[in-house]
C-alpha cells in the first residue's frame, strides 16, 4: 500500500463550500441592501415579480450561454438571432387590420409564429455550430459574422420597422399570466430545470464538460467534438428564438432592434454565476442566480434612480470583479 | 589557484514530484572541450542542463563557473554568464523572419529606440557566412525545412558567443550532410577555446568528435571517461548497468490466441512498415528511444491519426479504425503518455473521468443510469484501491498515481480486449508503480492483450512478455522474455547506423 494522501482528503471543505456558494450570499446581500436603501418598496411581491420577468429573457439566454462556455466556446450571434426570431414570428402572427402587415390575408395560428420563431432561432444556431464543427472557426469569430449577419437579415426582413398589431394569443407568450405567475416566468422555470437535468443527467451534458475540460482527452475517449459544438450551438440558437418570440409578444410587436447587446447580460449572467471561460465548469443554478443578480441591480438602480448612464459603469465593473473572481478560482 | 575547468557542477539535487530526478551530480568541464552527456531517456542529462541555463532552480549544490561561484536564477542569468543551449524540442517564431529569431529578445535598436533591421540582417548574414549557411535572413521560420531551423538553431546559440554552449540532440532532426557541417562548427568552436556539452544518443557521433563522456543513470552520476579510453560496449554498459532489483516482474499469464494483428501500418516518418501480433493474456512491450514512433503506433492504432495504409486484425477480422470511438467499439483502450495533456480532464469529478469513455454504455437512452455508474464508479476505486475522499472530487487534486489509476478505470470500464499503455507509471512514486505493475499481470491473467510502451528499461524487461524495439519509425528487432537484456535492447534502440561505427 501507499501512504500518499489526496491533497483535499478532508471532513468538509469549508473553503471550497464557501467558494461554490459565495455567489448566493451575494445575491442575499445585494437583496438586503436593496430593501433597506428602497425602504422596504424592492421587497414588495409585485416589484419581486417584475424582476423574475424582466430577467426571463436574459436568463434564458444566459442558460444556453452556459453550454456554450462550459464547452470553451462564446456565442456572440445570440442578440441578433433573437431579432430574426422576434420579427419572423411576429411577421405570422399580425392581425389582419395591422397597418404594416406583411403577408396580407395571411391569417394563421399563434402557434404558428411562436414555432417559426424557435425554427429560424435552432437553424440560425445550426449555422454557427457547423462553421465552428465544419470548418474549426473559432467560436469567436463565427459568432461574431452571425451577429452582423443575423442583425442585417431581420433589418432586412422586417423592412427596418417593428411588425406590430399581434394575436393577442401570440402576445400572451410575453404578457400572459398562469394564476399570479407570469407566462415569461413559466417558460424560463422550465427551461431552467430542462437545462439542469440535461447538463447533469444526460450523455450529451458530461459530454459537454469534457469537451470543455479538456478536448485532446474527450477526444481520445472516443468523443465525437463535432456534434457537441453543432448541439450547443443549436441550443443556444433555439433559446435565443425562445426568447426572441417572449420579448416581441412582451412588448406586442417585432422590433429588428430587439437583443442588442444581450448576448454581453448573457455572458455576464454565466461568468457571475460561476461558468469558467476555461471550460468544464459550470452550472445552471449558478447562471440563473447570476441572472437575478443582474436584475436585481437593474431594477435597484432604477429604484434608487441611478441614472442610466451611471448603471452602464456600475454593471461593467460587476462583470470585470467577477471575472476577477473568476481567474482567482482557478488559480 | 587557477582553475583548470572552466564550469563546475557539485553535488546538484532536483527533485519532481514523485521523481528524484538528479540525485547529488558532479559534472566538470575543461575550455576547448566537448564533453558528451550520455545516458537512457530520464536519466537526468536535460535536467542538469536546463539547470545549468536557468531554466529550473536546482534543490542543492553549487555551480563554479571560471573560479566563481554563480547562482543561475533565470536564463537570462545564464545568457549572461555565457551559457547558451540548443534545445532538443525547437521553439521558432513562425512568423518571424529568420534574422528576428535570432535576435528575438536583443533586437539591435537604431534612433527613437526602434529596430534597425538593416543591421539585423546584415549581422545575420556576417554569422551566416562565417559558419557557411545558406540561409536568407529574411526567409520566414515556418518556411524553412526541419533541418534548417535546426541550423538556425545553432547558429542563435552561437551568436551569444557563449563559453559554453549546450547542444541537446542537435542532429535528432537533420541529414548526414548537414551533421558533418555540424561536426565543422564544432571544431572550430573547440579551437576558439569553447566548451560544447553535447547530449547525444548516437554512438558514433560520441567517437568522432567527444573529448570526455559523463554517463547518468537514474539521475546519478555514474562517471567521466575520457572519451578515447571507452568503446562502444564499455558505454552501453555503463550507461544500462543497474540491478534490476525491486521491482515487480511479471506473474504468469496463459498466453492464447492472437487477438491483435498488425500488418505494414504506415504513417508518415514515425510509423513505417509496423507489423507484428498480439495475443491474449500477454504484455507486449515497446521500448525505443524517444521519437522512435512507439506513440505514435499506438495512436494510429487507436484511430487518433490515421493510418495511411495497413490492415489491423482483431480476432481474426479485418476492422477500420478512423477515430477513437471506432477503436473502443473495436475493444481497444488507449492510456496516453502525458497525463495532463491528453489524459485528465482536470476540473472535472473523478466520477466523471472514469466514467467518460464508457458513457455510452452506462446512457443507452443518452440519459445517465446513475445508480450503475456510481456502482460501477466505487467498484473501479475499490478494485484498484484509489485513494480519493470521494467520487466527487476534483481529479486535479489526486496524486499522479492515483489520477492514473483513475484513467485505468476509465479504460477498464469499456471492457476492452486489448489495453494499450504509453509510459504507464511516468512521473508516479515508487508505492503506486509497482500497484499499477501488479494490475497489468492481473488483467493478462485474465486474459487481455498488453501493450505497453515505456522508456523504463527495468520496467520494459521485468513487465515484457517480448519486447519490440523500435528505432527511426521501424520495428529493428523483436526480442523474447527469455533473452532480453539491457545491452540487446539498447544496441537494437540506437540502430544499425551507431552499430557500424
Amino acid at each position: 500500500m501507499t501512504t500518499e494522501t489526496p491533497v483535499a482528503a478532508r471532513a468538509f471543505d469549508l473553503a471550497g463550500f464557501i467558494k461554490k456558494y459565495a455567489i448566493i450570499g451575494i445575491l442575499l446581500l445585494f437583496i438586503v441592501l436593496l430593501a433597506a436603501l428602497t425602504a422596504g418598496k424592492f421587497l414588495q411581491a409585485q416589484n419581486l415579480i417584475n424582476v423574475i420577468r424582466q430577467v426571463s429573457a436574459i436568463g434564458i439566454i444566459a442558460i444556453g450561454m452556459t453550454f456554450v462556455i462550459i464547452a470553451r466556446g462564446i456565442d456572440l450571434s445570440v442578440g441578433s438571432i433573437l431579432a430574426v426570431a422576434a420579427v419572423v414570428g411576429s411577421s405570422l402572427a399580425q392581425l389582419p387590420t395591422a397597418s404594416n402587415k406583411m403577408y396580407a390575408g395571411l391569417q394563421l395560428p399563434a402557434i404558428v409564429g411562436i414555432l417559426a420563431g424557435l425554427a429560424v432561432g435552432a437553424l440560425l444556431g445550426l449555422v454557427n455550430g457547423s462553421l465552428v464543427a465544419g470548418f474549426h472557426i473559432a467560436p469567436f469569430i463565427a459568432t461574431l459574422g452571425m451577429m452582423t449577419a443575423a442583425r442585417g437579415m431581420a433589418l432586412i426582413y422586417s423592412g427596418g420597422r417593428p411588425l406590430s398589431t399581434l394575436d393577442p394569443a401570440y402576445n400572451w407568450v410575453g404578457q400572459g399570466d398562469l394564476g399570479p405567475i407570469p407566462v415569461p416566468i413559466i417558460i424560463f422555470a422550465l427551461v431552467a430545470i430542462l437545462a439542469h437535468l440535461m447538463l447533469t443527467r444526460t450523455r450529451f451534458g458530461r459530454h459537454v464538460f469534457a469537451y470543455g475540460g479538456n478536448e485532446q482527452a474527450a477526444r481520445v475517449s472516443g468523443i465525437n467534438v463535432s456534434r457537441i459544438n453543432l448541439g450547443i450551438f443549436t441550443l443556444t440558437g433555439l433559446l435565443a428564438g425562445l426568447a426572441g418570440v417572449m420579448l416581441s409578444a412582451r412588448i406586442g410587436s417585432g422590433n429588428p432592434q430587439l437583443g442588442t447587446g444581450i448576448e454581453l447580460d448573457a455572458i455576464t449572467a454565466a461568468v457571475i454565476g460561476g461558468t469558467s471561460f476555461s471550460g468544464g465548469i459550470g452550472t445552471i443554478w449558478g447562471t440563473i442566480v447570476g441572472a437575478l443578480i443582474i436584475g436585481i441591480i437593474n431594477n435597484g438602480l432604477d429604484l434608487l434612480n441611478v441614472s442610466p448612464f451611471m448603471q452602464q459603469v456600475v454593471k461593467g465593473a460587476i462583470i470585470v470583479i467577477a471575472i476577477i473572481i473568476d481567474e482567482r478560482k482557478n488559480r | 589557484m587557477t582553475d583548470e575547468f572552466l564550469l563546475r557542477m557539485e553535488g546538484i539535487s532536483k527533485h519532481f514530484p514523485g521523481v528524484h530526478a538528479l540525485d547529488n551530480v558532479d559534472l566538470e568541464v575543461r575550455p576547448g572541450t566537448v564533453h558528451a552527456l550520455m545516458g537512457e531517456n530520464g536519466a537526468g542529462k536535460s535536467t542538469l542542463m536546463k539547470i545549468l541555463i536557468g531554466m529550473y532552480s536546482s534543490d542543492g549544490g553549487t555551480i563554479t563557473l571560471e573560479g566563481k561561484q554563480v547562482t543561475i536564477p533565470d536564463t537570462r542569468t545564464g545568457l549572461g554568464l555565457g551559457i547558451s543551449m540548443i534545445h532538443q524540442e525547437l521553439s521558432p517564431v513562425p512568423e518571424m523572419t529568420v534574422a528576428e529569431n535570432i535576435w528575438l529578445g536583443r533586437e539591435p535598436m537604431g534612433p527613437m529606440r526602434l529596430i534597425d533591421y538593416k543591421k539585423m540582417n546584415a549581422d545575420t548574414q556576417a554569422l551566416f557566412d562565417r559558419w557557411e549557411i545558406a540561409i536568407n535572413p529574411k526567409a520566414y521560420m515556418k518556411d524553412l525545412s526541419i533541418a534548417q531551423t535546426q541550423m538556425v538553431e545553432i547558429a542563435k546559440a552561437i551568436s551569444f558567443d557563449s563559453k559554453i554552449i549546450i547542444m541537446d540532440e542537435p542532429t535528432s532532426a537533420i541529414t548526414e550532410r548537414e551533421v558533418d557541417h555540424l561536426h565543422r562548427m564544432i571544431r572550430e568552436l573547440k579551437a576558439d577555446g569553447k566548451a560544447i556539452i553535447y547530449i547525444t544518443h548516437k554512438m558514433d557521433e560520441v567517437f568522432k568528435i567527444v573529448d570526455y563522456v559523463t554517463v547518468f543513470r537514474d539521475g546519478k552520476l555514474v562517471g567521466t571517461y575520457p572519451a578515447a579510453e571507452l568503446n562502444r560496449d564499455k558505454l552501453i554498459a555503463l550507461m544500462v548497468g543497474r540491478e534490476l532489483t525491486n521491482m515487480f516482474p511479471k506473474e504468469d499469464a496463459d498466453i492464447g490466441d492472437v487477438i491483435l494483428s498488425v500488418r505494414n501500418l504506415n504513417r508518415g516518418k514515425l510509423v513505417r512498415d509496423v507489423s507484428f501480433d498480439l495475443r491474449r493474456g500477454e504484455i507486449l512491450g515497446f521500448a525505443g528511444l524517444m521519437g522512435a514512433g512507439r506513440t505514435e503506433v499506438l495512436e494510429t492504432l487507436f484511430g487518433i491519426a490515421k493510418a495511411e495504409s495497413g490492415e489491423i486484425h482483431i480476432n481474426g477480422k479485418k476492422v477500420t479504425i478512423n477515430q477513437p470511438k471506432d477503436a473502443i467499439d473495436a475493444g481497444l483502450a488507449l492510456l496516453t503518455e502525458d497525463r495532463k495533456l491528453t489524459g485528465i480532464m482536470g476540473v472535472l469529478s473523478v466520477r466523471d473521468n472514469m466514467i467518460m469513455a464508457a458513457l455510452p454504455k452506462y446512457s443507452p437512452n443518452g440519459i445517465l443510469q446513475r445508480k450503475r455508474i456510481n456502482d460501477d464508479c466505487e467498484d473501479q476505486r475499490r478494485k484498484l484501491a484509489t485513494k480519493t475522499p470521494s467520487l466527487d472530487q476534483l481529479i486535479q487534486n489526486l496524486s499522479g498515481g492515483n489520477q492514473q489509476k483513475v484513467l485505468i478505470s476509465r479504460w477498464l470500464l469499456t471492457l476492452p480486449d486489448i489495453l494499450m499503455i504509453d509510459e504507464p507509471t511516468r512521473g508516479i512514486d515508487v508505492g503506486a508503480k509497482s500497484e499499477i505493475h501488479r494490475l497489468m499481470s492481473m488483467l493478462a491473467q485474465q486474459g487481455k492483450a498488453i501493450i505497453m510502451v515505456s522508456s523504463e528499461m527495468p520496467e520494459v524487461l521485468g513487465m515484457s512478455d517480448r519486447i519490440i524495439v523500435m528505432h527511426d519509425g521501424q520495428i529493428g528487432g523483436i526480442v523474447e522474455r527469455a533473452d532480453a537484456t539491457q545491452e540487446k535492447i539498447m544496441e537494437l534502440a540506437t540502430g544499425p547506423d551507431a552499430a557500424a561505427a
